[in-house]
């Protein structure tokens, strides 16, 4: 159905076609007329954040946990430039969003006017696909073409940069359903012949793991649970990336924990020792693989991947398998029953046994103390008293989020919200808000550091405007904890700049804000202090001090293989050679 | 005078499959890349190119098909048969690229340049110029007394022969176009 309207009356017709709910974002000049027709209507509720880089964060929690594109509005200039991390991470870390930012009109394109950027040109290399629209007849198509490419295949930002010409133009609207892009088609379904090569394979392997990423979250639901009746079925041992956690639930016999360089024990060691590793949605980061010459020697690797760029990119795999997991699994969980449902059992008793051993080492194990909190206990706690709840997690960057991974069981997917490629510190705050908007009844927290807090605390302001009862629960050591541990392991205990001299009180902060502020520094009250947290309606920070120079453990330092792990309690003077400290 | 020196072409390798695909040997290869002639698409793949780090020897880009609106680009890369296989995933994942084809592993293709030469010469260098471009089949497009423009169109190494000889021969500029090739037989 084709009728004519404004630009303007477009962006917000293609919006509601595409089933928006909520967008995020900030008015200015370039986007005046977008916010006169948002202002016209009900159906949408526009999020105002305080800063750009809030509005794209809050967009990836919102989609990270609804599984649909995160939808952000910004004017031209410094709205689009203030937006240029969130789309990186968003980019690094696969997650659909639509991001629609205004520009001078056509004509003034390329005369350096007041708030021009070269819009389109800056977020190319940060996008899966950036569109200008220099006529209005164009722009429904393109919204629609935007919300199918940053959807499909593996999810990615778009952005669509609109002229204030265009806004105001009247021209053709069509739906959405009339747009194709022919150039891209991505390739769902995997090839049969190598998905029965992999059931030949889980049936003769006597030590496999599964390593799962963010590519079985994005997969949807349906690949969580196909991914449970494999794992389930097969008995075979299973660890994820950072990114994949919660697809196999924490709480599952065959878990071994989160992998990587402060990945458990156990589970590096099966990556390291295994003879079939069956990589499902993730992509050997450098966070995982740690020395690529070591990585996993005896292994036969089959990779399972949406993205063709992500396969033999670092790691050369024996079986690639394009398509998506959750096609690609459904498949195999037919093969390989239909071929009799056979695997190694002796083989995988064995494989067990040893990596009970490598449990038993209790790798997550740390020294408590009565005086002072362990921020690993303070995680227990957190964990213990809310796991029972209607739960959604969102970390900042650094030692906090190590631990969160560590300490906090994840038992369904799309339920953790964390910045795993880009390590975007000031993710955590915003994402809280795009969770809760998407979750009004639902328990939202941020674990924070006191540093990755004060990078977006500005947000603080939207989630008491909108009535948002997130929880920010800051590990406070005055610190930023992974550089000064960095730079006590690789620098020779000089801690350059690591630590925060003038911090705010994070309390007054909060009430500055119009929000509830809790502060615990005794391990004995923490208990009685999260219970207040929990209890209270609105929007709380929790300003829970703990051990100044805890280190996170275990870890594989830089330049290092999976079986050089260092644990808690180890000597770490000269762990990390030259070599290690030139890596990041 | 100096000897053609041919080096080795991008044309001249053996089937894809006998390349071992752990090589560390860098190799050149000749890609087309068919896209939407749309506004940004030769930025997003020289982007692709510089951001990641990888090689452009050659570059030709024009629209080939004006009702269908599709543009042709060829690149002449240089990198390892792993990194040969990345920057071609990477290619094909660019949302208005067609198609990505690497010409030296999908049998022998026809790769040509064409090139415009200034030498300005007079007397015996003036002569031998001429004499070396009859030789090349190298067309005068300008002539002066002191000067001649000469047009060649070849695969790159005859070109690059052609300018070694006429170095001391009173080269003074060279424009190329870069190398467009397409595959032989159907």
């Amino acid at each position: 159905m084709s009728q004519s309207m404004t630009g303007a009356a477009m962006v917000v017709k293609a919006l509601k076609d595409h089933g928006v709910e909520v967008v995020f974002g900030y008015p200015g000049g370039a986007v005046l007329p977008i916010y006169d027709e948002i202002f016209q209507q009900n159906e949408i509720i526009h999020v105002l954040v305080r800063h750009e880089q809030g509005a794209v964060h809050a967009a990836e929690g919102y989609a990270r946990s609804t599984g649909k594109p995160g939808v952000v509005i910004v004017t031209s200039g410094p709205g689009a430039t203030n937006a240029v991390t969130g789309l990186t991470d968003a980019l690094l870390d696969s997650i659909p969003l639509v991001v629609l930012s205004g520009q001078v009109p056509t004509f003034m394109i390329g005369t350096d006017g007041f708030q021009e950027a070269d819009t389109v040109g800056i977020t190319r290399p940060c996008t899966k696909h950036n569109w200008l629209v220099k006529d209005t007849d164009q722009l429904a198509e393109t919204i629609h073409r935007g919300f199918h490419v940053a959807t499909s295949g593996r999810p990615g930002p778009v952005l669509i940069d609109i002229p204030k010409d265009v806004q105001f133009a009247t021209g053709t609207y069509v739906g959405p359903k009339t747009v194709r892009v022919e150039s891209y088609q991505p390739k769902v379904k995997g090839d049969i012949a190598a998905i029965t090569r992999l059931a030949e394979l889980i049936e003769t392997a006597e030590r496999p793991v599964f390593y799962t990423g963010g590519g079985v979250i994005n997969s949807g639901p349906g690949a969580s649970q196909l991914l449970r009746e494999l794992v389930d079925a097969t008995g075979f041992p299973i660890t994820s990336t950072l990114m994949g956690l919660g697809a196999y639930p924490a709480s599952g016999k065959n878990w071994l924990g989160m992998l990587g360089m402060h990945g458990l024990y156990e589970a590096n060691l099966a990556m390291h020792g295994c003879d079939l590793m069956i990589n499902l949605g993730a992509r050997f980061d450098d966070r995982i693989t740690g020395r690529l010459a070591d990585f996993s020697p005896r292994s036969t690797k089959v990779h399972v991947d949406i993205d063709a760029s992500s396969i033999n990119k670092v790691i050369r795999v024996d079986l690639p398998i394009l398509g998506d997991v959750g096609h690609v699994l459904e498949d195999l969980l037919k093969v390989w029953k239909s071929r009799g449902r056979r695997l190694n059992k002796p083989g995988l008793a064995k494989w067990w046994g040893q990596i009970e051993g490598w449990k038993a080492k209790k790798c997550l194990d740390y020294k408590n103390s009565s005086s002072v909190i362990k921020p690993q206990y303070a995680l227990e706690r957190l964990e213990a008293l809310t796991k029972s709840r209607d739960r959604y997690i969102c970390t900042e960057v650094g030692q906090h989020q190590m631990w969160a991974a560590q300490y906090m069981g994840f038992e369904a997917p799309n339920r953790w919200m964390t910045s795993g490629g880009l390590g975007t510190m000031g993710y955590g705050l915003p994402a809280s808000i795009g969770v809760q908007m998407a979750h009004p009844e639902a328990l939202v927290i941020n674990v924070a550091g006191d540093a990755s807090f004060l990078m977006n605390m500005q947000e603080m302001g939207t989630a008491v405007q909108f009535r948002l009862p997130v929880k920010q629960f800051i590990l406070n050591n005055e610190r930023l904890g992974m550089v000064r541990q960095w730079q006590q392991l690789l620098h020779g205990e000089r801690y350059s700049q690591s630590w925060s001299e003038a911090l705010p009180d994070f309390v007054k902060l909060a009430e500055a804000f119009g929000a509830k502020g809790i502060r615990c520094s005794d391990p004995a009250k923490l208990d009685a202090a999260i219970a207040e947290m929990l209890a209270y309606d609105g929007p709380v920070i929790f300003d829970c001090m703990v051990e100044k120079h805890e280190n996170c453990f275990p870890m594989i330092p830089s330049g290092k293989a999976h079986n050089e792990m260092l644990m808690g309690d180890a000597a770490t003077e000269g762990a990390i050679q030259a070599g290690g400290a030139v890596l990041v | 005078m100096a000897a053609l020196n041919i080096k080795k072409g991008s044309t001249s390798h053996s089937a894809y499959e006998l390349r071992d695909p752990n090589s560390q040997v860098a190799e050149s290869h000749t890609l087309a890349v068919l896209v939407d002639n749309e506004a940004g698409v030769l930025a997003r793949v020289i982007g692709l190119f510089s951001g990641r780090g990888y090689n452009i020897d050659s570059l030709t880009v024009a629209e080939v098909d004006h009702l269908g609106h599709r543009s042709r680009i060829t690149v002449v890369t240089r990198g390892t048969p792993a990194v040969i296989e990345q920057i071609k995933a990477q290619l094909g994942r660019i949302v208005p690229v067609h198609e990505v084809h690497d010409l030296t592993v999908e049998g022998r293709a026809v790769e040509r340049e064409l090139a415009l030469f200034k030498v300005v010469a007079t007397g015996e260098k003036r002569i031998e110029s001429l004499r070396l471009a009859e030789i090349f089949r190298a067309n005068v497009v300008d002539s002066t007394l002191e000067s001649f423009v000469f047009e060649i169109t070849g695969t790159p190494e005859k070109i690059d022969a052609f300018a070694d000889l006429m170095r001391p021969l009173g080269l003074a500029d060279v424009a190329r176009t870069g190398v467009a090739a397409l595959s032989r037989g159907v």
